[in-house]
């Protein structure tokens, strides 16, 4: 493999590491958006809540990653997106923050309205951030990003069909992956309502997702025949892989058994973003600019390899770590007095 | 861009500096057994992530504006200064993990083992403003990629990380950091001290930053000055914008403040060949002046820029005055002194520390003016060509406002709560994963 396909692949890792983690995250946003205010609401908000306070800052490293390799491994692709998509990654980038602050005001503000306040607004970025990235690769699979500094159109670039349908499919995915998310970490809280209340809503969000995956697939058809064509030849074998790990969650759902649900929901999400990996390559952006041709000097490329691997060598264990003893405290917590048996991890 | 940037820099002094506080109270507090200071440990470990976790959205917004302000700039130079980044992610990917195992591990772990959890962070904050400082020391002294002018084709990542400016740079900025979070942090119990809360943790939560950020200013006045000697030589047309030196000559006027025109120096206070004497240690010694270039490579805001200068050192100066003052206090009596202007002038002294931060940044920046790479690329050439980037901007320009009262809400209300001693409901980003809330499980409908 040739040192830019190496980077190449290093940024499709840490994209769909990007995906699973901040779709699920996102979703969960939209979850405790659509909840509804008053008291119907409040208790799925709650484990929202709960399960994603530790979990949303990593989120973040996961996107600088991404941008840095993109800026750092082909910088004339990141310079032909970042200018001439600035209406969609702005919008983007003010998901992000109107988040993390709303985030944060929901622990802090007193008063109720306030509260509710930062609900709204944490849920509305969220719908905003994936919308908006949905819409840049519906904008890069059409071709419509030129190689240079906002040489494309910057209105029609990303409002086309194709791009709004994979905005909404980026959403619709996230609320899956969530939902399914959810349903795991409400038995881990004991809540066998709300097991039963995120499941309804995954099986909802499947059939939502797997609809405008269908409708995708014809506006790429009509619109991106390059990515349509791989993904139906080269491809093909991972968007069936895909196909079979949905499937499998709502069989897994159905039956009630959740032991594998989150590890087929993610390579679901996972294979069709290494499908659609496939079908682009050798673009970067499509028919446009390849990855040899876009690619940095050989020592820039070199550099990011080696931290790369230095990542993996060190970052990873850390991060083992973390979880490791995440996972144990909450062992030790439930020791507490619970009316009913709870358990720690089920 | 500089708007987001000079908030960004505040937190990421705090994401750098704090974790060193808090372990100095987490050392004191272990080995003389002090609850005290175990207790102000334990707070600014909270307050630490929570100037992390708003670091970290500053800084995706940051990555982003690469490309939404500057793509000429990241598109030429992205494969060249990108490698610095790169590094910094895995510092910042570490700390983040770090500082989540900390936190969490406040009696979970034996206290050593906890204490050593939290070195990491203060080591990857310090390879983290390693590798970004240098992104800027590169800016301002570029090298390590061929050809100048062009596509760059080949770059030696060694000679763009330790580029000429990183001696003085990145140790001035680390500086810094300890000096502006130790003065803040100071300056925020001093207040509480002057509104007569004058118990332990106050006393220990003044005066464990204030003399961490005591020791840091002389030091800091030291490379300062070397720094001022190097950016002299290597980057003459900032030195001269800074001095309003307009023409080259020996026996160089060292003006404090004044006006700054074509001429010379309107008002401010003159010490003749003083200037001269600065750059080389004689009178003698030939300063360049911004007529050596012409006038559309110069820098713009020339008495901003001279202003901003003697600013920072001004400050500098105070703060060392107040290091001093606490100084001979603390060798005659063994305490601070015991009078309230010196709680006032350390309750300023933070806010003073930030605009000396603020100060510094102009510097560098507008004195790199008209160049985001020195002599290499204009700040023209670099913008984005999209139409519409003012209401980009300003939209950022308001969230940041929207995101600093956050911050500053966050962090009032956690005070609060400490003062009530209901602290472990805080809740905040990366801290310890909490039991699902008890209402969820026993409201469940049977």
């Amino acid at each position: 493999m040739s040192q830019a396909n190496a980077v190449a692949v290093v940024l499709w890792i840490v994209l769909t590491m990007y995906a699973i983690f901040a779709g699920a995250d996102f979703g969960a946003g939209l979850w405790s958006l659509l909840s509804g205010s008053g008291d119907g609401g409040r208790r799925p908000r709650e484990l929202i809540d709960w399960a994603l306070g530790p979990v949303w800052e990593a989120n973040h490293v996961w996107l600088i990653f991404a941008v840095v390799v993109l800026w750092t491994g082909f910088p004339s692709a990141f310079e032909a997106v970042f200018s001439t998509l600035f209406i969609p990654l702005s919008l983007a980038a003010l998901g992000i923050v109107l988040r993390g602050s709303g985030f944060a005001f929901q622990h802090t503000a007193r008063r109720a309205g306030s509260q509710a306040l930062a609900q709204r607004l944490f849920g509305l970025a969220s719908l905003l951030t994936p919308f908006f990235m949905g819409t840049v690769v519906g904008a890069v699979a059409g071709g419509r990003v030129p190689v240079g500094n906002a040489a494309g159109d910057s209105v029609t670039s990303w409002l086309n069909p194709l791009s709004l349908v994979i905005g909404a499919l980026f959403v619709a995915t996230g609320a899956y992956v969530s939902a399914v998310f959810l349903v795991s970490d409400a038995r881990r809280a004991g809540a066998p309502d709300l097991e039963e209340y995120f499941a309804t809503r995954a099986l909802v969000a499947a059939v939502v997702t797997g609809g405008l995956a269908a409708v995708g697939l014809v506006a790429l058809y009509r619109d991106a025949r390059y990515i349509f064509d791989g993904l139906t030849h080269d491809g093909l074998p991972l968007v069936i892989l895909s196909a079979l790990c949905g499937i499998g969650v709502l069989i897994l759902l159905h039956r009630r058994a959740h032991r594998g649900a989150r590890m087929l929901a993610a390579g679901a999400v996972a294979s069709v973003i290494w499908g659609w990996g496939i079908a682009q390559h050798p673009y970067l952006l499509p028919k446009t600019l390849t990855i040899s041709a876009g690619a940095a000097p050989s020592g820039t490329l070199t550099t990011v390899l080696v931290c790369f691997g230095v990542a993996v060598v060190v970052v990873l264990p850390s991060l083992a770590l973390l979880y490791t003893l995440a996972q144990r405290n909450v062992v030790a917590e439930h020791q507490r007095p619970a009316p009913n048996p709870t358990g720690g991890e089920a | 861009m500089a708007f987001t940037l000079g908030f960004h820099i505040i937190l990421s002094c705090l994401g750098v500096a704090l974790p060193a506080m808090m372990l100095i109270a987490n050392y004191i507090g272990i080995r003389r057994n002090d609850a005290d200071a175990l207790k102000l440990a334990r707070r600014w470990s909270k307050a630490t992530a929570v100037a992390f976790a708003v670091g970290a959205v500053t800084g995706t917004v940051l990555s982003f504006e690469f490309g939404l302000l500057w793509p000429a700039f990241t598109g030429r130079f992205g494969e060249v200064f990108g490698v610095l980044f790169a590094i910094e992610g895995i510092f910042f990917f570490l700390e983040a993990i770090f500082i989540a195992i900390y936190i969490f591990g406040w009696n979970r772990m034996s206290p050593w083992t906890h204490f050593w959890t939290g070195v990491p962070v203060v080591i990857t904050g310090l390879g983290g403003a390693f590798s970004v400082v240098a992104v800027n020391s590169w800016m301002n002294q570029p090298q390590g990629y061929s050809p100048t002018s062009g596509k760059v084709t080949s770059v030696e990542p060694l000679k763009v990380i330790f580029n000429p400016a990183v001696p003085y740079e990145v140790p001035h900025m680390i500086l810094a950091a300890y000096l502006v979070t130790g003065f803040l942090v100071a300056g925020i119990y001093a207040v509480g001290l002057l509104r007569g809360r004058r118990d332990r943790i106050h006393r220990l939560g003044l005066l464990i930053p204030l003399t961490v950020a005591c020791i840091a200013t002389p030091i800091q006045f030291v490379v300062g000055d070397s720094s001022a000697r190097a950016i002299a030589k290597d980057q003459p047309i900032k030195f001269a914008g800074m001095e309003c030196v307009q023409k080259t000559s020996t026996d160089v006027t060292e003006y404090i403040f004044g006006r700054c025109t074509s001429t010379g120096v309107k008002g401010g206070i003159g010490i003749p060949g003083f200037d001269s004497f600065l750059v080389g240690w004689s009178t003698s010694t030939e300063v360049t002046g911004l007529d050596s270039v012409p006038p559309d490579d110069r820098p713009p805001f020339n008495t901003m820029l001279h202003w901003s200068f003697d600013v920072m050192v001004g400050i500098c100066t105070a703060l060392i005055g107040l290091g001093l003052w606490l100084g001979i206090a603390w060798w005659r009596k063994r305490d601070y002194p015991q009078t309230k202007w010196f709680l006032r002038a350390t309750a300023v002294s933070g806010v003073a520390a930030v605009v000396a931060l603020e100060c510094g940044w102009i510097v560098t920046e507008v004195g790199r003016q008209p160049w985001i790479v020195n002599n290499v690329m204009r700040t023209s050439d670099a913008v984005t060509h999209a139409s519409g980037v003012w209401v980009t901007f300003g939209v950022v320009l308001g969230l940041y406002v929207a995101l600093g009262t956050a911050l500053i809400v966050t962090l009032m209300a956690m005070s609060r709560r400490w003062r009530a001693e209901d602290e472990e409901d805080v809740g905040i980003p990366y801290g310890p994963e909490p039991g699902p809330p008890p209402d969820l499980a026993t409201e469940a409908p049977k």
